[in-house]
C-alpha cells in the first residue's frame, strides 16, 4: 500500500487521551484501573439527580500544559459545555466537554516522518469526561461506571496529514509527548488512545475538496493506518470508476475482522448535540501566573533532546532515536552525562546492554538496579585500565544478578584476570620454568594439563580467568 | 394543645424550659400532616416514624419541619413529584439537608410540588393538585406548592422550598407567608434535583421574617460539592437581624406597578396595587426613602420569554437523567432505547414534555443563536438594568403577581398578556442571582397577597432588615390559614 497514490489525501485526527490523576475529572471517585465493575465510582458518576461536578485542577492544569506544548493559544478562563444526547453509557444524558473555549487552540507541533520535519496544525485541544463501558454478551449488556467521568484530553488536528505513514508518526509522537508530560500512560492496549479519522481525496492539481468521510473509534495506531489505506483505496476506486458521488459525507466505523470500513451513519443524521455553557462550573481565570508554574513544569521534549544528542554528544540518528524514545531512559541517559559519563559510551551502554536488561527483567528503568552512578564505578573503572571491556561487561551483569555493586567486583585484589597479554605472559613463564613436564605432556601424558592450570591458579592466585587460562594453554602446548 | 402555630424561638425557648418534648411537637406536626394532606394534598411521604432529637442551644433543635420533595433525602422517598422516580429513595441527603439535620432539625414530611419544579400552579404533582389552605377552590401557585400549603396551615414552623422563577415566593403570597431566596450559591445546591442550574436557588418558606433568617443561617454553608456556592460564615442574618433601616432606600418600578399600565385592570388587581401603595407609606413612616423608577418597558417585556427558553433548555439537558436505568422504575422493552423512551414518555407529565420541546429547539444548531444566545443577551441587559438600581437603592420592592391566589378552575392558558409583567417579574430576582424575600401585604377579598423586597447579592442582611422592619409596621407575621368562604 505505501507506492504513490493517484490521488492526494487529504487527513485529520482526532485523538482521545485518558489523563493520569488520582480522581476523576468532575467527582471524587478513583481514576485507576479497576477489574472490579462499578467500584470507581460516586453519585454523579451515575448521573444521580441533584449531583454536582466539581472540576479536578490537576486534570485542567494538564490540559493547560499539552495546550502549551502543542503551541496553542490558551483562553483567559477555563469554562466546559455540555454535549447533549442519549445514550446507555451516558448516565447524565449530556457529555461535559469543551466546545465554545477549548482550553488551547490554533497549535502547531513538529513532528518527524521518515526523518523529515513537518509541521502539524492543531485545530483544538479540549478537556472532557469519558463515558462508561458497554459489556454486551448475548442475552444481556452491561454497563460498567468506573470509565465515566475519566478525564480525556481530545486534541484535532487540521486535515493537514497526507499519508498513514504521517498519521502514525504523528500519533506516535504525541504519544511519547503525553508520555514525557506524565500526563498519561498513554496505552493504547488498555484503551487509554482511541482515534476518529477524517479523510478525503482529491487530485493533485486541484484546489477542490473532496467529499469528507470521518472512522470513529480506531482504538489502535496499527489500524489507523489500515483505515487510512483502505479508504485512500476505496474512494480512489470509486473516483476513478467515476462513481465518485458514492463517495457520501457520513460517519463510518472500522471493522478488525474483515479490515474494512462500515457506514454507521450519513451526515444528514447527525446528532444535533445541543452544546451550551455547563451552568454548573463556573468559569474560572487561567492566570499568567499559573500558565508559568505549569510551562516552569513542561520537560524538554523528545524531538528537542534528539537535537543535542546528536548535535552535542555526536549521536547518529539512530541511537539518538532509541534513547528518546522513553523519557525514563533519556533521563537516564542525562543522568549518565552529568556524572561526566562519556556521552558515546554511556549511549553504548544503553543500547547496547541496558535496554537488553530490561526487556529481559520486564522492568522499567526505574526499577533498575544499575543506576548511572553504578554504571559510572563501571566506566570509569574501564577508563582507568583496571578492567578490560569483556570484565566490564561481566562485571555489569554480576551486579544485576547479585544486586551488588560493581565495586566489588573491580578492585584489583579479586577481580579475574580476564587480559589475554597479561596471562599469555604469566603462562609463558610458568612453562619456562616447567620444561620437563612439557616433554612428558608431549609424550602423551595428557592429563599433565590439570597440572598446568593448576600452576597458573597458584601464580595467580586463583584470578586467572579459567577458561582463558585453558585457551592459552592448549594453544601453547600444541604447538 | 396547639403549638405549631408559634415561631421557631419560642418554640425553641418552650422547649428548653421544657414546656413541650420534640416528641409531642413531632406527633403533632405528624397529626397536622395527616389532615392537612387529607384536605389540600400537600404531601408526597409523611415520615411516621420521625423521631425526636436532643434539645440543644441550636435554634431548630427538637422542631418539626417539612422537605419539598425535590431535595435527595437519605433513606426516604424523594420523587421530585414525579412518575419517573416514583420509587426512588436516594442514598445521601442534599447538603441542605445535612445541614439542617446536623443542628437536630427533625424532618416530618416531604412536600408535593409541581414536578421537578416545572410549574407555577402546584397542580402537576403525580400526586395531584395542591389546595390553597384558604381556599380550596384555589391554587397555591408553585412550584413549592406543598410547603407553602403546609407551612401556612401550621403544621410547623418552616419548610423548604426552591425557586427557579418565583416557586418560593409566589406561593408564599397566595399562602399568606414569608418566602426567602437567598444571594444564588449562598445555600449549595448538592442534592436539589436541578431543574434550571443557573436559576436554582434554595430557600425557606416560613411565618415570619426572623424564623426565614434563623433557617437560611442553618442551610448554608460553602459545599466542595458546589462549586457556585460561597464562603457566608462571616454572615449571621439572625444575629444581625433589625427594625432600624432609617435612611435605607427602596425603589419601585413604574412600569410595574402604576396602574396606568394595565387598562383592562379589574378590581382586584386595582386594589392589590393601591394595597401596595399603602404599604410603601408605612415604609416612609419608618425612615426610608421610597422612590419611583423606570425601567424599558420594551425590556421588561421581554423577561417571560427569556425566562421560558433559558429555564426549559436546562431543563432538557439536566431531566435527561432520567431514563430508568439508574434509578426509577425501569420499563421493559425490546431494547434499551425503547426503555429510555417508554419511562420519560409514560413518566413525564405533558407540561413538562412541552417545555422540554421548547428547551429543545432553542438549543439545536440552527435556532441557537435565535433563541438560547439572545435570551442570554436579554438576562444580561434585565440583571444590569436591575445592578444599575441596587447602585442608587438598597432594594427593589415589588407588588407579587396581580393580586390573591387565583381560581384552580381558570384556565390557566388564558393569561391576560398586559399583566404578564407583574406575574413574571421576580424572575429577574433568579437571572441576577438577587436575595429576594416575599412578606404578606394583607388581604384582598379576604385572601391574602404578597410584596417582595430584593436586594443585590450578597446584601441579604439588609433586605431580610428591609423585610423585618416592615414586617413590624404590619400585622400578618404568623398568621395561619383559615378557610374562608368567597
Amino acid at each position: 500500500m505505501n507506492e504513490k497514490t493517484k490521488y492526494k489525501a487529504v487527513i485529520g485526527l482526532e485523538m482521545h487521551c485518558e489523563l493520569k490523576s488520582n480522581s476523576k475529572v468532575f467527582s471524587s471517585a478513583r481514576n485507576s484501573f479497576n477489574e472490579i465493575p462499578n467500584d470507581n465510582i460516586m453519585p454523579l458518576d451515575m448521573g444521580f439527580p441533584g449531583t454536582l461536578p466539581v472540576t479536578n485542577k490537576k486534570c485542567v492544569s494538564d490540559a493547560i500544559k499539552m495546550a502549551l506544548v502543542l503551541n496553542c493559544q490558551i483562553p483567559k478562563y477555563m469554562t466546559f459545555d455540555r454535549k447533549n444526547y442519549y445514550y446507555p453509557d451516558l448516565p447524565k444524558g449530556y457529555q461535559i466537554t469543551q466546545f465554545y473555549n477549548p482550553v488551547g487552540t490554533n497549535g502547531h507541533i513538529t513532528i518527524e516522518v521518515n526523518k523529515e520535519k513537518k509541521d502539524v496544525l492543531i485545530h483544538d485541544i479540549h478537556l472532557e469526561e469519558d463515558a462508561a463501558s458497554l459489556d454486551h454478551y448475548d442475552d444481556i449488556s452491561c454497563i460498567d461506571y468506573n470509565r465515566c467521568g475519566v478525564p480525556l484530553l481530545e486534541l484535532v488536528t487540521e486535515p493537514c496529514l497526507s499519508t498513514a505513514e504521517e498519521a502514525v508518526a504523528f500519533l506516535e509522537h504525541m504519544r511519547n509527548t503525553y508520555r514525557y508530560c506524565d500526563v498519561s500512560e498513554a496505552d493504547s492496549k488498555k484503551g487509554q488512545i482511541r482515534c476518529d479519522v477524517n479523510i478525503s481525496i482529491m487530485d493533485y492539481d486541484s484546489q477542490e475538496l473532496g467529499t469528507k468521510v470521518e472512522i470513529k473509534n480506531v482504538n489502535s495506531f496499527g489500524a489507523v493506518y489500515d483505515v487510512i489505506n483502505y479508504e485512500i483505496n476505496r474512494q480512489s476506486t470509486l473516483k476513478d470508476l467515476g462513481r465518485y458521488n458514492e463517495v457520501e459525507q457520513e460517519t463510518r466505523r472500522w471493522d478488525e475482522e474483515t479490515k474494512s470500513t462500515i457506514r454507521m451513519r450519513s451526515k444528514a443524521d447527525a446528532i444535533d448535540y445541543k452544546y451550551f455553557p455547563e451552568p454548573n462550573i463556573p468559569p474560572y481565570e487561567i492566570t499568567s501566573a499559573w500558565i508559568n508554574e505549569i510551562k516552569s513544569s513542561i520537560p524538554i521534549l523528545p524531538l528537542e533532546r534528539k537535537n543535542i544528542y546528536m548535535t552535542k554528544y555526536n549521536l547518529n540518528d539512530y541511537d539518538a532515536s532509541i534513547i528518546i524514545k522513553n523519557k525514563a531512559i533519556s533521563d537516564y541517559y542525562e543522568e549518565c552525562l552529568k556524572l561526566n559519563i562519556n556521552p558515546k559510551i554511556a549511549a553504548n551502554w544503553v543500547i547496547t546492554q541496558i535496554i537488553g536488561s530490561l526487556n529481559e527483567l520486564d522492568i522499567n528503568i526505574n526499577d533498575f538496579y544499575l543506576t548511572p552512578n553504578l554504571l559510572k564505578q563501571i566506566t570509569d573503572a574501564i577508563e582507568k585500565n583496571i578492567i578490560s571491556s569483556k570484565q566490564a561487561k561481566e562485571i555489569y551483569q554480576k551486579s544485576i544478578d547479585e544486586q551488588k555493586e560493581p565495586k566489588n567486583f573491580i578492585s584489583i585484589e579479586n577481580s579475574q584476570i580476564t587480559d589475554e597479554t597479561a596471562l599469555q605472559k604469566i603462562i609463558t613463564n610458568i612453562l619456562n620454568n616447567n620444561q620437563t613436564q612439557i616433554e612428558q605432556y608431549k609424550n602423551g601424558k595428557t592429563n599433565l594439563f590439570d597440572y598446568f592450570v593448576g600452576q597458573v591458579m597458584k601464580e595467580t592466585r586463583g584470578k586467572a580467568n579459567p577458561t582463558l587460562t585453558k585457551e592459552i594453554l592448549q594453544k601453547e602446548l600444541n604447538k | 394543645m396547639n403549638y405549631l402555630n408559634k415561631s421557631i424561638t419560642e418554640l425553641h425557648n418552650l422547649l428548653i424550659n421544657k414546656e413541650v418534648t420534640s416528641e409531642e411537637l413531632i406527633k403533632e406536626a405528624l397529626t397536622k400532616s395527616h389532615e392537612v394532606n387529607a384536605k389540600y394534598n400537600a404531601f408526597v411521604t409523611i415520615l411516621d416514624n420521625a423521631k425526636p432529637t436532643e434539645i440543644t442551644d441550636d435554634l431548630l433543635s427538637g422542631i418539626p419541619f417539612g422537605i419539598k420533595d425535590n431535595y435527595s433525602t437519605k433513606d426516604i422517598l424523594s420523587t421530585g413529584s414525579s412518575n419517573t422516580l416514583n420509587n426512588y429513595v436516594p442514598f445521601f441527603d442534599a447538603t441542605a439537608v445535612a445541614n439542617l439535620k446536623k443542628h437536630n432539625a427533625v424532618p416530618v414530611n416531604k412536600t408535593a410540588m409541581d414536578e421537578f419544579g416545572l410549574g407555577g400552579t402546584g397542580t402537576t404533582a403525580h400526586t395531584g393538585i395542591i389546595k390553597n389552605p384558604w381556599d380550596p377552590t384555589r391554587m397555591c401557585a408553585g412550584s413549592s406548592a406543598g410547603s407553602a400549603c403546609a407551612v401556612a396551615s401550621g403544621v410547623y414552623p418552616y419548610a423548604l422550598g426552591s425557586d427557579t422563577g418565583d416557586s418560593i415566593r409566589k406561593p408564599a403570597a397566595y399562602c399568606g407567608i414569608v418566602g426567602y431566596k437567598p444571594t444564588y450559591g449562598m445555600i449549595s445546591r448538592y442534592g436539589l434535583f436541578p431543574f434550571a442550574s443557573s436559576l436554582d436557588h434554595c430557600g425557606v418558606l416560613t411565618r415570619n421574617v426572623t424564623d426565614a433568617a434563623i433557617v437560611v443561617d442553618e442551610m448554608k454553608s460553602k459545599d466542595d460539592k458546589d462549586m457556585t456556592s460561597w464562603d457566608s460564615s462571616n454572615i449571621n442574618l439572625y444575629k444581625n437581624l433589625t427594625k432600624d433601616i432609617k435612611n435605607k432606600k427602596v425603589c419601585y418600578i413604574k412600569e410595574i406597578c402604576d396602574i396606568n399600565n394595565y387598562p383592562n385592570a379589574n378590581q382586584e388587581l386595582k386594589k392589590h396595587l393601591d394595597n401596595f401603595y399603602q404599604t410603601l407609606e408605612k415604609l416612609k413612616e419608618i425612615g426610608v426613602e421610597v422612590k419611583e423608577e423606570s425601567v424599558d418597558k420594551t425590556l421588561l417585556n421581554a423577561l417571560a420569554s427569556v425566562y421560558v427558553v433559558i429555564s426549559c433548555a436546562e431543563a432538557t439537558s439536566n431531566l435527561s437523567n432520567l431514563t430508568g436505568i439508574v434509578f426509577g422504575p425501569r420499563k421493559d422493552s425490546t431494547n434499551i432505547f425503547e426503555t429510555m423512551k417508554k419511562h420519560r414518555t409514560e413518566g413525564f407529565s405533558p407540561l413538562i414534555k412541552r417545555r422540554f420541546i421548547i428547551g429543545s429547539y432553542v438549543l439545536q444548531s440552527e435556532n441557537q443563536e435565535r433563541y438560547f444566545r439572545n435570551a442570554q443577551r436579554v438576562r444580561r441587559l434585565l440583571v444590569d438594568e436591575w445592578l444599575k438600581l441596587f447602585t442608587k437603592y438598597d432594594a427593589i420592592i415589588l407588588p407579587v403577581s396581580t393580586g390573591p391566589a387565583k381560581k384552580l378552575d381558570q384556565n390557566e392558558t388564558i393569561k391576560n398578556e398586559e399583566n404578564t409583567i407583574l406575574e413574571e417579574h421576580l424572575q429577574i430576582g433568579n437571572f441576577g442571582g438577587f436575595p429576594s424575600i416575599t412578606i404578606p401585604n394583607g388581604f384582598i377579598n379576604n385572601l391574602p397577597v404578597g410584596i417582595n423586597i430584593t436586594g443585590n447579592r450578597y446584601n441579604d442582611q439588609t433586605v431580610l432588615n428591609i423585610a423585618y422592619a416592615l414586617e413590624q409596621q404590619m400585622n400578618y407575621q404568623n398568621q395561619i390559614a383559615r378557610e374562608i368562604n368567597n
